[in-house]
């Protein structure tokens, strides 16, 4: 469904990917774990064509979407829900829901949002509310909600653990395992190895711009190398 | 009393001027965090190509009055947004993700070639014109002093109003407005769910030329007098307008030329007409000292 073939991404002078290859299947939940600085964000953007990848192409659904514009590549039906959330503050949980049905038909919106709300009835409670206003859980809840209101066939996901309590991380992980069970192609970026390993059918090891590593998320969480750097020290 | 409620009159007329031009700065601030200088031109422009539609109407004919100012207005609307749409093309897009304070100078320097520009082709003398629009209501008169609300200050004040209602719906209610919102909050996260980030920029400086056009049509009509380079003042008080109701906020843009339009009318009826300008500068002065984020701008209370 998607492949990166050979992608260099450069930020001015520093070489942030150097010739990456990764593939994912349609159905599948695809992690790419690594530590901070490795690349894993810019592998996520350059996808997006924020930047572009300076060399290599990115395939989607057989077509070469590296040079396409960022809102031609979110109609083309991938969505995502960058780091950090990135909701729009200032407003309304469903202001927020609305941005993110931009590229679609307007006749879908009331079905789709009603979909996006069974999955996080919280967001239902919060409809007027303005998106500062909410927790950091229920705005990764409502990051990746609004990603969901664009009928993606391939969801983005920037590390949504991050900064969250052990137990809203489980509810977003159950929630992202349920979402894919629908039939959402996932491709998760997570520091969280061990919970993204879990819930993965396959990784990749992202090291300094460098794919070091890949197999399905067995494979890696059993690997001695994987334990040693990401997993080790209280997981 | 009566003195004082035809100042009233005159400040909102004027002031309602300074707003539609203030409500450019403000939109374009608030989208690319970029003072737009070359806005006051924009509203210059309005201004001439209102003059010279209604010389070239004049030329031709007569022609009923409403149908006239309609023509001037779409004539005048049409000219500054296809500026506004060309300099932000020319002048802003390609530099974009620079430094900061380069689309400030460019912005300058547009505005300095504009200025020049028209000075070339109309020359630098001021260019007056019959009044077209003239009486109004006497509303009140005490001891030999008419208050007068003329029929210009009414359409210059429901005008005024009908725009502020139609751009205030536009930015609350649909989804060009919701893009524009977006853009302005976030502007990476607003391309990645599919908002063409650039185009929206665009419809900001067109939105923010047409209002410029309106005010340039409506003193045009309203002092019969202007030359090239009545776009520098005005521009620098409709800014000092959007920042004294804080920049970025559209309400705040009207409140802000209102005010400022009232200062100076009050300052001119009480006091002295060659301080009017001082007396509005050193209201910008103090507001920005007490209170940095302008009257409506509000300081963001957001989570991470």
């Amino acid at each position: 469904m998607l492949k990166f073939d050979g992608v260099h991404t450069h930020y001015g002078n520093i070489e942030a990917l150097k010739g990456i290859d990764i593939k994912i299947n349609q159905g599948e939940i695809v992690t790419l774990i690594g530590a901070n600085g490795a690349g894993k964000t810019t592998t996520l953007m350059t996808l997006m064509g924020i930047p572009q990848a300076s060399k290599g192409t990115v395939t989607f659904e057989g077509e070469d979407i590296t040079h396409k514009a960022t809102d031609k590549i979110v109609s083309n039906g991938i969505a995502v829900s960058p780091e950090g959330r990135r909701i729009f503050p200032r407003m309304t949980v469903y202001e927020n829901l609305q941005m993110g049905a931009i590229t679609t038909k307007p006749e879908y919106f009331d079905a789709d949002l009603k979909k996006v709300l069974g999955l996080f009835p919280r967001l239902e409670e919060r409809i007027d509310q303005r998106g500062g206003t909410l927790s950091g859980g229920e705005q990764q809840m409502l990051a990746i909600g609004r990603a969901l209101m664009a009928r993606p066939r391939l969801l983005l996901m920037d590390e949504p653990s991050l900064g969250l309590a052990p137990l809203v991380v489980r509810q977003i992980f159950e929630i992202i395992k349920e979402i894919n069970e629908q039939g959402m192609t996932v491709f998760l970026v997570e520091q969280n190895a061990f919970h993204a390993l879990k819930l993965a059918h396959r990784g990749y090891v992202l090291v300094n711009g460098e794919v070091t590593m890949s197999g399905t998320g067995e494979e890696l969480l059993a690997s001695s190398e994987v334990r040693a750097a990401y997993l080790e020290g209280g997981h | 009393m009566e003195y004082f409620l035809q100042q009233l009159i005159n400040g909102l007329s004027l002031g309602a001027i300074y707003g539609l031009i203030a409500i450019g700065y403000t939109m374009v601030y608030g989208i690319i965090g970029m003072i737009n200088f070359a806005h006051g031109e924009v509203y210059m422009i309005g201004a001439f190509v209102s003059m010279i539609t209604f010389l070239v109407l004049t030329m031709l004919g007569g022609i009923w009055l409403p149908a006239a100012l309609l023509i001037a207005l779409i004539m005048a609307m049409v000219f500054t947004c296809i500026w506004g749409w060309t300099v932000e093309r020319l002048a802003y897009r390609p530099l974009r993700g620079s430094f900061r304070l380069a689309p400030l100078i460019s912005a300058i320097g547009m505005s300095i070639f504009l200025q020049n520009l028209v000075q070339v082709l109309q020359g630098a003398r001021v260019k007056p014109m019959q009044p077209l629009i003239s009486g109004g209501f006497e509303l009140m008169e005490h001891d030999g002093f008419t208050v007068t609300l003329s029929y210009l200050q009414i359409f210059i004040i429901i005008l005024t109003i009908v725009l502020m209602t139609v751009f205030t719906l536009i930015i609350n209610k649909t989804s060009l407005g919701r893009a524009q919102r977006a853009t302005e909050q976030d502007r990476t996260m607003a391309a990645l769910i599919g908002v063409n980030v650039d185009r929206t920029i665009s419809t900001t400086f067109v939105m923010g030329a047409a209002l410029a056009a309106v005010a340039g049509l409506m003193v045009t009509l309203y002092y019969g007098v202007i030359d090239f380079y009545i776009g520098f003042l005005a521009g620098m008080k409709a800014f000092t307008a959007a920042v004294l109701g804080g920049i970025g906020s559209l309400p705040g843009a009207m409140l802000g030329g209102l005010l400022i339009g009232l200062i100076e009318a009050f300052w001119s009826g009480y006091f002295t007409i060659e301080y009017k300008d001082v007396a509005v500068f050193s209201i910008l002065v103090l507001v920005l000292v007490f209170r940095p984020t302008g009257l409506l701008g509000k300081p963001e209370i957001e989570k991470v």
